[in-house]
């Protein structure tokens, strides 16, 4: 799917950095589910609704996660960025809906938005300019901003 | 146009400080970012060029002999594939950083496991990646050759050896001492953008669009390679995903894309995947080092011995300068040094962040760490007493340095006065420690270019080839132009990463903001002369704001004084006797406090926290965050990553994310940066240092000091994996 989004439609927001389901770069949504794109095939996909970040917002009309990204610093070089910020977007409702992770004390009242969650949470999304505390800072701006 | 301004004498006059648009120094977020988040900033490997094509390389499976290619024919009859190309101009080895010219070229013999020899060019990606796969590549008469440093031979850099006083005397004379050996593994760059280039020719003019970090030279090293003129070339390089230091010099995908393009008569696209940027880029040299530190009583140093081996391919000069800091961090009157180079047959060698002091300053302060054990005191304070007056080698002068705030600030903000004693604190299976180290790095000035043009409208416009790879340049040259022209920072468009442009320093070694801002700094300063001879006012009486001028107590818009014209001036500065004058560096001081597991061996960062001082700070949101990226490959040093090299063929045996373990986001606490306000008037003339390999420079060490307070295990093998530390903890 990653080769088709790149190379087939133009659609380049989506990166490629491993090709092997390791770096997160490629990551997009699925039905609202974020998988990495280059470990999936896109004819499986018949009739899905694929997300990437060209869905997501534009340079003059940034969602609110986008512009807490670019407020705090959650990106370097940016080539991760498009992932993290489609990870984060799912990454969020999976709290909304409950979802315990590895670090969630009480699997039954829910997760709160602490960095300790968070950055759980988007250890799929690798970061070699190391932006992570900023990108933990985003998440949880734009979470509070929505809630 | 203006002279070239060369830094003979230290700028005094710190003009920017004078100015009144408040935007150098202040946390403004990149011009870039709105591009970056939305997936709209063009990368190398995105650029749709008519007609191109793709091409896909293959390796050598061995470390020697003849490069055979059995099937070439079969593979060129392949579905979509347009040709196998072997082309002698095609590079063994990347360039180094600012190398300039080629570098070592023949696909035709191997000599390290992996080195790209062929690249296979088909109608489509997938086409090509399939042909390549099916490409039978062996290799004749291979020999015996050396991939272990222990069992290789060994050049001793003499131009690297000191020999200063007694060391062997001071060692027998000292109240405290320490000798120890430290090994540190290769480390990968491992940017997330893996290597890319796509060739097109038009005539006989070669447009690549690549992944670059230091433009000016690499377009000399592709015409080079090429065996063309210099003109003929042409970079665009304008997002670069990631570099540290491993796209600082031409690499295969470069030259590999322009001969194929060449060969087919379409553009080429050539994209190295991630176990080729492991195998065939560049990689940091292991380390052996070997410390000995002599102190008086008072934990005073009177000696000072730091000898080490590295390695690379045979003919490469790239030696890993682990002793760079070395020479001016402490005091120490007798001093013994030496560089060894052991000529392994393992990919290339180079700069990885802040090659040589990343691993150099680590192991320095893991020494101290040891030293201030030994003599019982503070490790702070062992530090603190050994801060040398001038160079301890030179005697001169530090240009600036707030080394002494760094560690007391980092201390006091991190809270250090509540380091538990070794082994003294536990929180359930949690054994806690803290553990510090200080930071040191060289600081350069590099020769760079930059146009200004302030427009007839009131708003300017900055050009030049300088790369911004995830370092804020798009951010901090809007800010001095901004400042210096008295224009808010949206009225300044910031043009990079084109050959056909100034020629910037290119991002490296710390220097890109200093260098290419003080470019833009003297450009600005000719067109705010020109504009004060325009309106008759002596420059410095002249206040612009907001795009307007006042002087004379009149106050006139830029675009009525413009009346219709531009003023384009180009700034260009080169490094002058202030580099030679005084010692300059930069400084700093970690802090980390972690959990040992006492079942599992696991170690977490819980906290960490750095200080430090690197001239004016151009953008404090910016520098801070390559300060928490410096800290966090600091991280990766000390607990996790290492290139993993078969002792038999010397092959990488981790050539991938999944088994080259960088930090995760999970492995990164919320880290906390402090910046000194500092000004350097020997460093540049915008009075900056460098700050983008700052927080690597001993990152590592604070770690595993504070490993060594929660546990007592000194892991003295780098990295401090969780076997080393499971069968000696308490």
């Amino acid at each position: 799917m990653l080769d088709a989004l790149r190379h087939h439609l133009g659609l380049t927001g989506s990166k490629k950095g491993c090709d092997h389901g390791q770096c997160g770069a490629c990551t997009v949504m699925v039905n609202g589910r974020r998988i990495n794109a280059c470990l999936t095939l896109a004819c499986m996909h018949d009739g899905d609704e694929v997300t990437t970040i060209e869905g997501l917002g534009q340079p003059d009309a940034l969602n609110p996660l986008q512009e807490a990204f670019v407020r705090e610093d959650g990106f370097q070089c940016g080539y991760c960025t498009p992932g993290q910020i489609c990870s984060a977007t799912a990454m969020l409702q999976e709290i909304s809906e409950g979802w315990p992770s590895h670090v969630t004390q009480d699997l039954e009242a829910g997760a709160e938005l602490t960095p300790e969650e968070i950055s759980e949470r988007m250890s799929g999304n690798l970061c070699r300019c190391s932006a992570y505390p900023n990108i933990v800072e985003a998440i949880r701006v734009a979470a509070g901003k929505q809630a | 146009m203006t002279e070239p301004f060369q830094m003979d004498h230290p700028a005094t006059d710190r003009r920017l400080d004078d100015m009144a648009q408040g935007l150098v120094g202040a946390p403004l977020d990149r011009p870039d970012g709105p591009l970056k988040v939305t997936g709209t900033a063009t990368y190398a490997n995105e650029w749709q060029v008519e007609g191109m094509v793709h091409g896909v390389m293959v390796r050598a499976p061995g470390n020697s002999g003849r490069v055979v290619l059995s099937n070439t024919a079969e593979v060129a009859r392949m579905p979509g594939v347009l040709s196998v190309v072997q082309d002698d101009r095609m590079l063994r080895n990347p360039a180094q950083g600012g190398a300039n010219e080629a570098p070592v070229q023949g696909p035709h013999h191997a000599a390290y496991f992996g080195q790209l020899v062929a690249v296979v060019v088909a109608e489509s990606f997938e086409q090509a990646r399939h042909a390549a796969q099916s490409l039978k590549v062996t290799l004749d008469d291979a020999e015996q050759v050396a991939v272990t440093p222990e069992g290789a031979a060994v050049e001793r850099q003499t131009d690297k050896t000191l020999d200063q006083g007694d060391l062997d005397r001071a060692m027998d004379e000292a109240a405290h001492s320490v000798d120890v050996v430290y090994t540190t593994p290769s480390h990968s760059s491992s940017p997330m953008e893996p290597h890319a280039s796509i060739a097109s020719w038009e005539g006989e003019d070669l447009t690549l669009r690549g992944s670059y970090q230091m433009l000016k030279f690499n377009r000399n090293e592709l015409a080079d390679s090429l065996g063309i003129h210099p003109d003929r070339v042409r970079i665009l390089s304008p997002y670069v995903g990631g570099g540290f230091g491993s796209k600082l010099g031409l690499a295969p995908e470069a030259v590999a894309a322009a001969v194929a393009a060449k060969a087919v008569g379409r553009p080429v696209s050539v994209a190295l995947h991630r176990q080729q940027v492991y195998e065939a880029t560049m990689r940091r040299s292991e380390t052996r080092q070997r410390l000995r530190l002599a102190a008086d009583a008072e934990g005073r140093l009177i000696g000072f011995g730091h000898e080490a081996r590295v390695s690379n391919l045979p003919g490469e000069t790239f030696a890993e300068p682990v002793l760079q800091a070395s020479h001016f961090l402490y005091a120490g009157a007798n001093r013994k040094m030496s560089l060894d180079l052991a000529r392994v047959h393992r990919l290339c060698a180079g700069s990885v962040r802040a090659p040589g002091e990343a691993v150099g300053v680590t192991v320095v302060e893991n020494a101290m760490d040891e030293l201030a054990h030994a003599a019982g005191l503070d490790p702070v304070e062992l530090r603190l007493r050994n801060i040398p007056p001038t160079d301890p080698e030179s005697g001169k002068e530090y240009s600036s340095r707030r080394f002494r705030e760094a560690l007391e600030s980092g201390a006091e903000i991190f809270g250090w006065s509540d380091r538990p004693g070794v082994k003294e604190r536990r929180e359930g299976d949690w054994l806690i420690g803290y553990g510090m180290a200080s930071a040191a790095r060289v600081n350069v000035l590099k020769e760079s270019e930059a146009r200004v043009t302030l427009l007839s409208d009131g708003t300017a416009r900055v050009e030049t080839d300088m790369t911004d790879i995830g370092t804020g340049t798009y951010a901090i040259l809007g800010q001095i132009a901004g400042d210096m022209l008295g224009l808010p920072r949206d009225s300044v468009e910031v043009v990079l990463g084109d050959t056909n442009l100034p020629s910037g320093s290119g991002s490296g070694g710390s220097w890109g903001a200093s260098s290419s801002g003080s470019a833009v700094y003297l450009a600005c300063a000719a067109i705010r002369q020109q504009i004060a001879q325009r309106l008759d006012v002596d420059e410095h009486d002249l206040l612009l704001k907001d795009a307007q001028a006042t002087f004379n107590n009149r106050t006139e818009t830029l675009a009525d004084i413009l009346q219709g014209h531009e003023i384009a001036k180009l700034g260009h500065v080169k490094p002058g006797d202030t580099s030679d004058a005084v010692r300059q560096a930069t400084f700093g001081a970690y802090f980390a406090e972690v959990g040992v597991n006492a079942v599992t061996g696991e170690t977490r960062v819980r906290r960490m926290h750095g200080t430090f001082a690197a001239g004016r700070i151009l953008n404090a949101k910016t520098a801070r965050s390559q300060c928490l990226g410096g800290m966090t490959f600091g991280i990766g040093m000390a607990l996790m990553e290492e290139v993993a090299f078969d002792p038999r063929d010397g092959h990488v045996v981790n050539h991938n994310l999944a088994e080259y373990h960088i930090p995760v986001n999970a492995d990164v606490p919320q880290l906390t940066v402090e910046l000194l306000e500092e000004r350097d008037d020997w460093a540049s003339p915008v009075q900056a240092k460098g700050i983008g390999e700052l927080g690597i420079c001993g990152a590592g060490a604070a770690i595993t000091n504070a490993i060594f307070n929660a546990t007592g295990v000194r892991v003295r093998d780098y990295p401090a994996t969780l076997d080393k530390l499971i069968a000696e903890l308490p």
